[in-house]
């Protein structure tokens, strides 16, 4: 079981004192400043697709505030996860495993950046926005990152949701309300995270393993994985096409929804109907007739990897498509509302 | 000898990274107070009626 106490010993060891060397980029990096980027992306998008009047200096403070408050729960999930992060190759270098900045420092870095956003959110644009982006990292850093990622497959499923409600923070912050084209977008991003994650943990899987993260194909098998990835992309690109019938999305949003729709659900039937994963799976190992060749192994890796990727670029593209509608002052096709 | 000037550069570049600390909070300081003043004059002006 992780204790507080774990993070404070990896954070001490390689030196006499860490925080003494530690350069101001450690301290961002705490921040995860990809995952920031994203969040900015989508929630401007979700602030200008309100299309709603609001002051330019108050937009970029609201963007600012929210990329704040990702970079805070950032930061609390690496104080946390100090001990996932060093047994794993992908995160080990981050600054808490790598002895940069003490465990500590990283919490006390995510408390008071996240107090700062909220309340500035809350004081200069309006308590709706501030309390969804409150209850956004709360979510990530108490409900994800504490609870359902050491305890349940389901982890990355229920704690998508903290990822996804940035657009409607920003609606918020743009209008004073959360509509249902608001929460569009947050299921789009919700739905998108099992299929994008998983493709992810099918070739990273021994990693997943040896930290003891109870990821979908470590508890359940790669066969089983391969079949939720087919099942939630079989949900996740329908609702895509739902905004150009609600007034959100234009012409452009639903051409590229539908064809890179269509490409999503070909590389998600290609992952289920591969062996992506079976390689490292024990329970694969262990039927005797059972064998995946070297070919079949690297096809399966090289599918996942096909859907990692594409599910990337598709929701950029989304929400790229949104953005550039609302800027270009597109309007949604009348005859589908 | 080769360990005092270890030392040396340790301390150096604990130097140099401490003042880097420092700007990058002062920096951060700066833009905030300037934040607030900038959003406190945009707030008060959306609600300051129009003279006659």
């Amino acid at each position: 079981m992780k204790t507080a106490a774990m993070t404070s010993e990896t954070a001490s060891t390689s030196g006499t004192d860490a925080s003494q060397a530690a350069r101001w980029q450690d301290y961002f990096q705490l921040m995860k400043p990809r995952v920031m980027s994203l969040v900015v992306f989508t929630g401007l998008t979700g602030l200008l697709a309100a299309r709603a009047p609001i002051h330019p200096v108050l937009g970029a403070v609201a963007v600012l505030c929210i990329a704040i408050g990702a970079g805070a729960s950032g930061a609390l999930n690496m104080w946390y996860d100090a001990d996932i992060d060093q047994q794993m190759r992908r995160t080990r270098g981050r600054p808490v495993p790598a002895g940069k900045v003490k465990g500590e420092e990283a919490a006390s870095l995510g408390v008071v950046l996240s107090l700062l956003s909220v309340m500035f959110l809350g004081f200069a644009i309006n308590w709706l926005a501030a309390g969804l982006l409150a209850f956004t990292i709360v979510f990530y850093a108490v409900v994800y990152t504490m609870w359902l990622k050491r305890w349940t497959a389901q982890n990355i499923v229920i704690g998508g949701l903290a990822g996804a409600l940035p657009p409607a923070i920003g609606w918020a912050a743009a209008t004073g309300h959360a509509p249902l084209n608001a929460w569009l977008m947050v299921a789009i991003i919700f739905f998108w995270t099992p299929p994008h994650f998983w493709a992810l943990s099918l070739y990273v899987t021994t990693d997943y393993a040896k930290a003891g993260v109870p990821m979908l194909p470590v508890v359940k098998g790669a066969r089983e994985t391969r079949k939720q990835i087919l099942l939630y992309s079989l949900i996740f690109t329908p609702i895509c096409l739902v905004p150009a019938f609600t007034g959100l999305g234009g012409p452009f949003y639903l051409a590229v929804a539908a064809l890179g729709g269509a490409v999503f659900l070909t590389l998600a039937w290609r992952v289920f109907a591969s062996k992506a994963g079976d390689a490292a799976d024990p329970r694969v190992a262990d039927r005797a007739l059972y064998e995946v060749t070297e070919d079949e192994r690297a096809a399966g890796a090289k599918a996942a990897r096909n859907l990692f990727a594409f599910s990337i670029l598709y929701l950029f593209a989304l929400f790229a498509a949104l953005l550039g509608e609302a800027v270009a002052g597109v309007q949604a096709l009348e005859f589908l509302k | 000898m080769s360990k005092s000037i270890d030392k040396d550069a340790e301390k150096q570049a604990a130097k140099k990274a401490r003042d880097g600390r420092n700007i990058a909070i002062g920096l951060g300081l700066a833009v905030f107070v300037v934040l607030v003043f900038v959003v406190t004059l945009v707030r008060l002006g959306g609600n300051v009626q129009p003279h006659p």
